[in-house]
């Protein structure tokens, strides 16, 4: 058996807690990162991700926390991202117990930043998260969320961020974020094509299928959702399974 | 299982030891963290995590006499990722001459499979273990899984104790008398990672 593909589901955190609603059976409080965390470790999700959208001074202080209680308990690896644009930012995470850190925006903004995380900790620490939209022809990286357009080629930054010594790219395309209609194969695969490094495909799952066109289209290593595991729409469980009865490796 | 332990965690200049920490804790078990040549020595078992790179691990770990020390050591003994291939006689990380408690090279992966396909490096991710053998495999799944983080491997020895390809066959873990290493992260392996390390603070 090959390396297998990683599921991973995303939880947005503001003021430490989850934001998107979520429909769980089992849970007691929906809005507890760790609960929720631990829940998924159990059903067999690969990885998780937290992402920070609290704006406040505070409210990092908050996250740093509860990265700490998310190490404590579950017991697979984690990334966590959202305003991190110092390596003493990432340290903070780091050793709070957090696996990987992803940055976006402040890559952007100054790309030194993948080189000296890298240095500080190593390539395989730094995921670079990249929102992209197709707009006129091209492949425009966007940020803030993937509000502002910048005038960055998606695949020259995406080679970029690996030179610079990105370990991981989180790729997600605004094109199809919240669409529910399929992951987008298309820049999925040219960034796949373009670096040598892990690629975990973002934005567009709306059915176990779109799972299996992923991997079976891409090379892509790992894709990511949020709202449908959250809602219950798609458990974590069944995925795999249908995933692995079609042939994808896949951890059971 | 906590009143019989006494766990050390080396304390060196490669890594994160906080989710070795944590994986314990969750064990219901607590460790210390040290470089201490007696408070090693009497721990009931030692655990030896990493990460990072092996050229810059070992000159560390000399200039603190430890590398006599570790390989000196008789109580059960873990190294993890980093830990497990400084057990090694030999890294080409840096061109680094290792602890050789354990008889095998470690190398580069290479950039491309037996078939010329590009890999990616590090191998990172979940990857299955075969032919697991010893006593820290004692009831792990029927077909486990591991996480792992990392561009080079230990050689396929008579101390392998579990394979895994990738690329090409590697030891993913290793087991000489009270020396045991794993390649992959067990502190974050979920529940098979847990069944290895309970089975080591069983020992």
């Amino acid at each position: 058996m090959p390396l297998t593909k990683r599921i991973i589901p995303c939880l947005d955190i503001k003021d430490g807690r989850t934001v998107k609603g979520v429909n769980f059976v089992n849970i007691r409080d929906a809005g507890d990162p760790v609960e929720l965390a631990a829940q998924y470790a159990q059903q067999g999700a690969d990885e998780l991700v937290f992402l920070d959208i609290t704006a406040t001074t505070e409210g990092r202080k908050t996250f740093a926390e509860l990265v700490l209680q998310i190490a404590r308990h579950i017991n697979i690896p984690f990334t966590v991202g959202g305003g991190i644009s110092s390596v003493a930012d990432a340290s903070v995470l780091l050793n709070a117990g957090a696996d990987k850190v992803s940055i976006n925006s402040s890559a952007v903004r100054g790309p030194d930043l993948i080189n000296e995380l890298a240095t500080a900790f190593g390539d395989q620490f730094v995921v670079v998260a990249i929102d992209t939209r197709h707009i006129e022809g091209q492949d425009i990286v966007h940020t803030h969320g993937g509000r502002t357009p910048t005038t960055l080629d998606t695949v020259a930054w995406a080679k970029e961020a690996w030179r610079r010594g990105a370990g991981e790219i989180l790729l997600t395309s605004m094109d199809t974020d919240g669409v529910k209609q399929g992951f987008d194969l298309r820049i999925t695969q040219m960034i796949c094509e373009a670096v040598q490094i892990p690629v975990i495909a973002s934005g567009g799952a709306g059915s176990m299928a779109h799972f299996e066109t992923v991997f079976q289209q891409t090379q892509c290593d790992a894709a990511l959702a949020a709202s449908i595991f959250h809602f219950g729409e798609i458990p974590v469980p069944q995925l795999k399974q249908y995933l692995s009865a079609r042939n994808i490796p896949i951890r059971l | 299982m906590s009143n019989k332990h006494q766990i050390a965690i080396i304390k060196y200049n490669a890594g994160n030891i906080r989710s070795v920490l944590f994986a314990l804790e969750r064990l219901g078990v607590q460790a210390s963290v040290t470089d201490d040549e007696r408070e090693i020595r009497a721990a009931s078992h030692v655990i030896f995590p990493g990460v990072g790179s092996a050229a810059t691990a070992m000159p560390y770990l000399r200039s603190r006499g430890l590398d006599k020390l570790l390989a000196s050591l008789t109580q059960p003994f873990l190294g993890i990722c980093l830990g497990m291939q400084l057990m090694c006689r030999y890294s080409e990380e840096g061109d680094t001459e290792c602890l050789s408690i354990i008889d095998a090279a470690v190398k580069k992966f290479p950039a491309t499979d037996s078939t010329g396909l590009a890999l990616k490096i590090p191998h990172m991710g979940w990857n299955s273990l075969h032919q697991t053998s010893g006593k820290l495999c004692n009831g792990l799944s029927s077909q486990p899984y591991a996480y792992f983080v990392h561009s080079y491997y230990a050689e396929q020895c008579s101390y392998t104790a579990a394979i895994t390809h990738y690329g090409l066959p590697f030891s993913s873990m290793l087991q000489k008398d009270n020396f045991f290493g794993v390649q992959f992260h067990t502190e974050k392996s979920a529940a098979d990672g847990e069944i290895i390390l309970k089975n080591f603070l069983s020992l």
